[in-house]
C-alpha cells in the first residue's frame, strides 16, 4: 500500500508541471497562439506599470481561481459549472480590486474598468473549463500561473515598446535622452494609439511562428 | 551596353546555384533584369507571355510621375522664394527645390529597398520591383520639410508590415506608399499637417514676406476660411503650397494620360473615383447646411491630392479590386469617402488617403461579390436549360 503510494505521488515539480508552467509562456501563449484575452491587451499596455500591475492581477486570479475550481470540481453540478466558476472568479477579481485601489490608487484608476473586466477574460474561463474542471488542485494551480505569465510577458513586452517609443519613457522614467529631442528626435504618436498594440501583437505572431514552423495553421 | 551585357554573363555563373556567390543570387538577379529584359522563355506547354515584365510595367509608371515630380521640385523653390520675398529664374527655383527633394527620394529608396533585399535574400526569393514605383511615390506625397529619419521609419514599417508581412509585392493588401503616408500622419501629426510644413523653411521659423501662408488650400477650407482658396487657374497650374507630387493638375494629367494611353492604369477607376466625388459634391451643394458644403465640384477635384490619388494610388493594380465591374464600386466609394472626410470631419483636411486604404481593404470583398453574382447569374441561365 505505501509502496502504491508513493508511485503515485509525483514530484511537486516533476517535468509534467513544469511544462504546465512553461508552455503557456511560448508555444502555448494565451495571447499569441489561442489568441485570448486581447482586448484588455490592447487597452492596458501604453504604458509598463499599468501593464506589469494588469500581468500580476491576472495571474494571481487565474492561479487561484483555478485551485478553487479545482478543488470544488467534483461537488459542482454540470449544469451550473459556468455561474459557480463566475461567482469564484467575480470575488478574486473584487479582492484584486480592493488592494490596487488601496495600495496603487493612480494605477488602479488607469486600469479603469479592466480590472472589473478580469471577470470576463477568456483566459480565465478557458483554463477553469478545460484545466481546472478536469485535473489536481497543484497542476491547476501551476497551469493558472503559467498562462498568467504567458499574458504577462506579451503585455510586458508591448507596453515596453509602446512606453518606450510613444511617449520615450518606461514605467514613468524619462529613458531617452533630452539630447535626442533637442537633435529632431519625436515621439511615435501611433504608439500610443490601439491599433499600434495590435500591430505590435501581430509582429510577436509572426516571429513567433517563424520560429516555431509547428505552430503554423496548415491550411 | 555590350561590355555591360558581357560582364554581366561573365560574373552570372558565380551567382548562379553552386557559385561562389550563391546566397546573393537574388540580388544579382536584382539587377541583371533591372538592367536587361530578362530573356527567359518557357519550354513546356503553350503560354502566352506578354513582352512587358513587371519591372518594365513599372518603368513606365514611372515614366508618369515624372511631370509631376519635376513640377513639385520647382514648385518647392518657387513657393521658398515667394515666401522670403526673393526673385528666383526658373532654373534657380528648380536647382533649390531639386537638393530639397533629392534627400527625400534617396532615403526613401534606400530604406525600402535595405528591407526588399533583406527580405529577399533571407526568403531566397526575387528582389520584387514593386519598391521601384513606391519608392518615387514616398517623396512625392509628404511635405518637403518632413524629417529624413521620420521617411526612413515610415518607409520600413510600410514595408515589413504593409507588404512583407502579407507575402511580398502582389500579395500587399494596401498601398505601401500611402501606408507610409499614414503612417507618418497618425505617429507625426506635427510634422505633417498645418500651416508650417508645406513650404521650406517655414517650419524653422524663416521670416516670411506679409501675407504670405504656408496653408493648403484644403488647410483653409477646414478651418472655414474659404475665401483664402486660391485662384482655379493657380490650383491647376499647380503654385500652391502642398505636399511635393500633388500641386500641378497639369502635371498629373499627362501623367494619366501616358498611364491610359500605355493601358497601365485603368481608365476605369480614374473615371469612377472622379464620378463619385462630383456625384457627392452635387448631393452636398443641393444640401448646402455649411459653407463647405456650398464648394462646387470642380474646386474639390483641384484641391489636395484628389487627382494624385486617383491617377497614380486609386489604381495600383495590386490593392485595386480586380474585376471590371468591381472597379467601377470600389472607385466611385473613393471618391464619394475622400470628399465626406474632407466636408463632414473637420480633424482631416484630406480624406484621399484614408479613403484609399479603406477601400483598399474592401477590395477583395468586392471582386468576391462580383465574381459570385457572376456564378449565380450562369447557374440561373443553365437551370433554365435543363428544366426545359
Amino acid at each position: 500500500m505505501s509502496n502504491n503510494m508513493k508511485k503515485e505521488r509525483e514530484a511537486l515539480f516533476s517535468a509534467k508541471n513544469i511544462k504546465l508552467l512553461k508552455n503557456p509562456v511560448n508555444l502555448d501563449n494565451p495571447i499569441t497562439v489561442q489568441v485570448l484575452g486581447i482586448c484588455s491587451a490592447l487597452a492596458v499596455t501604453v504604458q509598463l506599470k499599468p501593464a506589469i500591475v494588469m500581468a500580476l492581477s491576472v495571474t494571481i486570479v487565474t492561479a487561484f481561481s483555478n485551485l478553487i475550481i479545482s478543488l470544488l470540481r467534483d461537488t459542482i453540478p454540470s449544469r451550473i459549472r459556468i455561474i459557480v466558476q463566475l461567482v469564484v472568479v467575480a470575488t478574486l477579481v473584487i479582492i484584486v480590486d480592493q488592494v490596487l485601489k488601496a495600495y496603487v490608487y493612480d494605477v488602479s484608476k488607469k486600469l479603469s474598468v479592466f480590472v472589473g473586466l478580469i471577470i470576463t477574460n477568456c483566459i480565465l474561463m478557458g483554463r477553469l473549463e478545460a484545466f481546472a474542471m478536469g485535473n489536481k488542485p497543484w497542476p491547476s494551480f501551476l497551469d493558472g500561473i503559467g498562462n498568467g505569465l504567458g499574458y504577462g510577458a506579451i503585455l510586458i513586452a508591448v507596453g515596453f515598446i509602446r512606453e518606450l517609443f510613444g511617449s520615450g519613457k518606461l514605467y514613468g522614467y524619462d529613458v531617452i535622452p533630452k539630447a535626442a529631442f533637442e537633435a529632431g528626435y519625436v515621439n511615435n504618436g501611433m504608439m500610443i494609439l490601439p491599433p499600434m498594440a495590435l500591430i505590435i501583437i501581430g509582429v510577436i505572431i509572426w516571429l513567433q511562428r517563424s520560429k516555431n514552423r509547428e505552430l503554423i495553421d496548415k491550411s | 551596353m555590350k561590355t555591360l551585357r558581357q560582364f554581366l554573363d561573365k560574373n552570372k555563373p558565380k551567382f548562379e546555384k553552386g557559385g561562389k556567390f550563391e546566397k546573393f543570387g537574388s540580388t544579382f538577379d536584382a539587377f541583371e533584369t533591372f538592367l536587361f529584359v530578362p530573356n527567359k522563355v518557357t519550354f513546356k506547354g503553350s503560354h502566352i507571355r506578354d513582352s512587358i515584365d513587371m519591372k518594365r510595367t513599372m518603368s513606365v509608371v514611372i515614366i508618369a510621375l515624372i511631370p509631376a515630380l519635376l513640377f513639385g521640385m520647382w514648385n518647392v523653390g518657387y513657393q521658398y522664394h515667394m515666401s522670403v520675398g526673393e526673385q528666383s529664374t526658373l532654373f534657380g527655383n528648380f536647382w533649390f527645390g531639386l537638393l530639397k527633394t533629392l534627400p527625400l527620394i534617396v532615403v526613401s529608396y534606400v530604406s525600402g529597398l535595405a528591407v526588399e533585399f533583406i527580405f529577399a535574400q533571407y526568403r531566397g526569393h526575387e528582389v520584387n520591383e514593386g519598391f521601384l514605383v513606391s519608392g518615387i511615390l514616398i517623396p512625392m506625397i509628404v511635405p518637403v520639410t518632413t524629417p529624413l529619419w521620420m521617411v526612413a521609419v515610415a518607409t520600413i514599417f510600410a514595408v515589413v508590415i504593409g507588404k512583407e508581412a502579407f507575402g511580398g509585392t502582389g500579395m500587399n493588401i494596401f498601398n505601401p506608399a500611402l501606408l507610409t503616408r499614414a503612417f507618418l500622419f497618425f505617429a507625426y501629426p506635427a510634422q505633417m499637417s498645418g500651416d508650417k510644413v508645406w513650404v521650406y523653411g517655414l517650419n524653422e521659423g524663416n521670416k516670411v514676406v506679409d501675407g504670405f501662408s504656408g496653408a493648403t488650400p484644403l488647410g483653409n477650407a477646414g478651418i472655414e476660411m474659404f475665401d483664402k482658396i486660391p485662384p482655379m487657374m493657380d490650383m491647376f497650374i499647380g503654385t500652391i503650397p502642398g505636399s511635393i507630387g500633388e500641386t500641378s493638375k497639369i502635371a498629373i494629367l499627362i501623367g494619366a494620360a501616358i498611364l491610359l494611353f500605355t493601358g497601365i492604369g485603368s481608365w476605369r477607376i480614374m473615371l469612377a473615383t472622379v464620378l463619385g466625388a462630383v456625384g457627392i459634391t452635387l448631393l452636398f451643394n443641393a444640401v448646402a447646411a455649411n459653407e463647405y458644403m456650398k464648394i462646387d465640384p470642380l474646386t474639390h477635384l483641384m484641391m489636395g491630392g484628389f487627382l494624385f490619388g486617383a491617377v497614380f494610388m486609386a489604381t495600383d493594380p495590386v490593392t485595386a479590386a480586380q474585376t471590371n465591374r468591381g472597379k467601377w464600386i470600389y472607385g466611385i466609394l473613393i471618391g464619394i469617402m475622400a470628399i465626406l472626410i474632407r466636408v463632414l470631419n473637420p480633424a482631416y483636411p484630406e480624406g484621399m488617403m484614408l479613403a484609399i486604404l479603406l477601400m483598399n481593404t474592401f477590395a477583395p470583398l468586392i471582386d468576391h461579390y462580383v465574381i459570385q453574382a457572376n456564378i449565380s447569374k450562369r447557374l440561373k441561365r443553365t437551370k433554365l436549360v435543363v428544366n426545359k
